[in-house]
């Protein structure tokens, strides 16, 4: 994220732990997108990626963190998304990230649909230390 | 929170009322997999009208299940896809392969009728 970005006062941390957490934690996005001002289904597109990111954690890593927060680049608002967890990592990031790849008998769309419903999307994961996503949405 | 599965005619209607989790979804499928011999029920109308995000898991479970009704001799039709959540879906690279879906309930009803009544022609013939 360049310097110019500025991270807004309002952040909700969600713990990702059981399937229900992932209902828990698009619906905080959804509300967050809504109070940035997109609409309902630009809100959508953020929950079914906070979804997927959500359900990678508790398929591969059975313990991490979704964090939505508001964010602002001049006068754009937007909403960035990350996705925190200490699991295993991904071997090859740039396989898991082209579509049609998965380990775990999913369907292999995960992360490459989760980039193309955001503008904005980063992965790091190191092999036994964890994986981060951060994926960002702006306004129109 | 369960699901409502209502009786009428010849079919079951599911309505998802709110937001589901994984464990939901799966007793759902489970849930009409058995109703559809409990009541011989020849179609399954799921209205997602109220689901909030489709995800890969829930169509994955969606697709199962109208794959294991297929197999028990009822047809499934998904009725009630929004417009937002038919664009998360594309983007997404969701696809119900194999599966029905219909606007809304009455167009549901009208496919499944649509439906029978070729088969109970088919067996005739």
């Amino acid at each position: 994220m360049g310097d110019h970005i500025r991270t807004l006062a309002e952040e909700t941390v969600v713990p990702i732990r059981v399937d229900s957490d992932i209902v828990a934690a698009r619906q905080h996005g959804r509300a967050l997108a809504s109070r940035v001002g997109f609409s309902p289904g630009e809100a959508t597109l953020i929950a079914t990626a906070i979804s997927e990111l959500s359900r990678n954690i508790v398929h591969y890593a059975t313990y991490g963190e979704i964090i939505v927060a508001a964010v602002e680049n001049g006068a754009r608002r937007g909403v960035v998304v990350v996705a925190r967890d200490k699991g295993p990592g991904i071997a090859d990031v740039r396989r898991a990230t082209a579509g049609g790849y998965s380990t775990s008998g999913g369907l292999g769309l995960g992360l490459a649909g989760v980039r193309r419903l955001m503008d904005e999307f980063d992965i790091v994961s190191d092999l036994g230390i964890g994986t981060t996503v951060t994926a960002t949405k702006w306004k129109l | 929170m369960p699901v409502p599965i209502l009786k009428q005619r010849d079919y079951l209607i599911a309505s998802i009322q709110a937001a589901l989790n994984d464990e939901d979804l799966k007793r759902l499928r489970e849930a009409l997999v058995a109703q559809v011999g409990e009541f011989r029920s020849r179609g399954v109308i799921v209205d997602i009208t109220a689901l909030d995000v489709m995800d890969s898991f829930a169509a994955r479970t969606l697709r199962d299940l109208a794959h294991m009704t297929r197999l028990r001799g009822a047809e499934t039709v998904i009725v009630g896809i929004q417009p937002e959540v038919a664009f998360a879906m594309v983007q997404l690279g969701l696809t119900l392969e194999g599966v029905a879906a219909a606007l809304d309930l009455e167009e549901g009803l009208s496919y499944l009728d649509r439906k029978t009544r070729q088969g109970v022609r088919g067996v005739s013939r």
